[in-house]
């Protein structure tokens, strides 16, 4: 009857988003009158600081290739095994393909995209999670004994409540896969926009690509990554990868700047959860300005330049 | 190859949200429904563009009334072959998944695709669910897919990047930006559309997990504090200390 949390490590560590698990698992624990344990896939230096953020006791396996059948044949095992009633992941890509396969392996209610700490009622369960890509929220009742959740990055901050955790191999058999990964192509050195605590994001305003250099110097001066409405990304100004909205990523950051980007309905889809929006515009009529918490009116190659420096300035005091 | 393509009915993006029955009910006065666009532009345009270059047929599949006959229809006028549509209220992704699951059962297809989420619940539970009661492999957010005999290969978006995979076992995957390009159906297509056969079968019983016990609006913006844009520090100055995002 316990919690289980399931985290990854990316790059041989545990990063913030798996941290922010452990304090929401050991909060959810406590709501329940139960403990917090962990599961953590693949190598991580700084395991045993999951203790910290509240994990009771964690189990480690080492680095496995992915496979959505595999995975969650060692989760159920690994929840079964430790008695776990409560699974929970981080809402990113393993969770996508492994959380609903786990649902029905293990006869359990599924919410996923979860923003909020659960609350018992009774032996149910009540979480919220935003819904009509963010015009809404929808209040779930999970009424199942066993419950699977993933939570939306961002949900809640790291919190430390203890000490390192002795972390155990797990024992658990790997069964064998069968896919085969081939290759793995991730950009290196900045953060994943999904990850990224900051974002700076510029849209069709900016003319053309040669004009980038001032959105990545605001983005490099405060550890932006930096991201792109999609009439850019389709003239191949930027990357693809960079394209927020509804058709590209889904983004939740702490600070969202939109410098020279309209605020269609599509764009606003992929970035309203965002806790902070600074949009920069010279359009005070620009439908962004509604959706946002600070505005600045003008030419955005005149202020972004001049942000900058201020940010600049701040950082030296 | 044999491909099943699931197709949902979402309100349009741009559509105004509204609840009533005290928040229990989604209000769909004025809404203008749509076939639920990853389904649409990504996962039945690939699903044809496979038929068109190694053969087979593409069924779409619908959990619904009658009134979702509509986005049927277009995806029969884009070029599926033909379609199910099971007779059911879709209350959850596991009731979807389950009714998808018990007639893909009796037909073993090679590839089942699902869009990469909804619109609406934007759960992106359905796919892995499927897989996992037929035993499928699962590709969440599939943006490349390419077939050799028995084997695929799929590239699938992960953080900051993707992972190509193959597997030579039936799969199903959720599509995403990148599988294919949209296509407008043509008058043809929509004339042969009217004839092409569409199943309507009944649903199955499930037992619900979950539940939306109430939906709610999200708490409207302050309103919008402007800086002038000449005092940039201003503006950091209410990052760092009012918003505490710097
Ligand atoms: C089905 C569908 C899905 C879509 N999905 C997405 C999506 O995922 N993501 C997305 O972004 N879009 C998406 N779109 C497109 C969306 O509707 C908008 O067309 C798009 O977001 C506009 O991009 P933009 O804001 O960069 O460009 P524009 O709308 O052209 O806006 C440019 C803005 O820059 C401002 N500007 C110009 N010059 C300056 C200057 N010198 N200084 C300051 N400001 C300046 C202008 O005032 C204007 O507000 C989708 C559309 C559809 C139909």
């Amino acid at each position: 009857m316990s919690v289980l949390i399931v985290i990854e490590a990316v790059e041989g560590k545990l990063n913030k988003g798996a941290f922010e698990i452990c304090t929401y698992g050991y909060k959810t624990s406590k709501v329940l009158g139960t403990t917090c344990e962990a599961l953590i896939i693949g190598d991580a230096h700084n395991a045993t600081e999951v203790g910290k953020y509240g994990v009771a006791n964690a189990l480690q396996i080492g680095n496995i290739s992915f496979d959505s059948k595999v995975f969650t044949q060692i989760i159920a095992k690994t929840a079964n095994d430790l008695g776990a009633d409560t699974i929970i992941f981080r809402h990113n890509s393993t969770a996508k393909n492994v959380a609903g396969r786990l649902a029905i392996r293990m006869d359990a209610g599924l919410v996923s995209g979860v923003k909020s700490i659960p609350q018992a009622n009774g032996n149910t369960l009540l979480v919220d999670k935003s819904v009509y890509s963010g015009k809404a929220i929808a209040t779930y009742e999970i009424n199942s004994p066993v419950k699977v959740l993933t939570v939306m990055g961002n949900t809640i901050q790291p919190e430390i409540v203890g000490e390192a955790a002795i972390v155990t191999l797990s024992s658990t058999p790997i069964p064998a896969s069968t896919t085969q990964v081939i290759e793995r192509k991730t950009i290196t050195g900045i953060v994943p926009l999904p990850e990224a605590e900051m974002v700076v994001s510029a849209g069709r305003g900016m003319k053309g690509p040669e004009n980038w250099a001032i959105i990545e110097e605001l983005a490099s001066e405060i550890g932006a990554t930096t991201a792109c409405s999609r009439p850019v990304a389709d003239a191949h100004w930027r990357p693809h990868h960079e394209h927020v909205g509804q058709t590209g990523v889904a983004i939740r950051p702490n600070l969202y700047f939109a410098i020279g980007i309209s605020g269609a309905i599509q764009h606003l889809a992929g970035v309203n959860s965002s806790k902070t929006i600074v949009v920069i515009n010279k359009d005070p009529e620009a439908p962004f300005f509604k959706a946002a918490d600070y505005g600045v009116v003008g030419d955005l190659f005149e202020i972004v330049p001049k942000l900058t420096e201020a940010i600049r300035r701040f950082k030296q005091h | 190859m044999k491909l099943l393509v699931c197709i949902s009915k979402t309100p349009d993006t741009t559509s105004k949200i509204s609840f009533v029955n005290n928040g229990t009910q989604y209000n769909e006065e004025g809404i203008s429904f749509i076939m639920n666009p990853y389904d649409e532009w990504y996962a039945l345009v690939k699903a044809i563009e496979i038929k068109e270059k190694n053969g087979g047929t593409v069924t779409v599949i619908n959990v619904g009334d009658a009134s979702n006959d509509i986005v049927i229809r277009k995806a029969l006028a884009i070029g599926a072959d033909d379609a199910i549509r099971v007779d059911g209220k879709p209350t959850s992704a596991e009731y979807v998944a389950k009714q998808i699951a018990h007639i893909a059962k009796q037909q073993a297809y090679d590839i089942i695709f699902t869009g990469k989420e909804t619109i609406d619940y934007n759960g992106s539970e359905v796919g892995p669910m499927v897989a996992e009661l037929l035993d499928y492999d699962y590709f969440a957010f599939a943006s490349d897919l390419s077939i050799d005999g028995s084997k695929k290969t799929v590239s699938r978006e992960i953080e900051g990047g993707v992972e190509i995979t193959t597997s030579t076992n039936p799969i199903v995957v959720s599509a995403a930006k990148g599988l294919a390009e949209q296509r407008i159906p043509n008058m043809q297509g929509i004339m042969m559309s009217k004839r092409k056969p569409l199943e309507i079968v009944n649903p199955i019983a499930v037992a619900e997990k979950v539940s939306v016990k109430i939906h709610t609006l999200p708490e409207a913006k302050k309103g919008v504090k402007l800086v002038d844009s000449n005092d940039m520090d201003e503006l950091v100055r209410l990052l760092h200390e009012e918003a505490k995002a710097l």
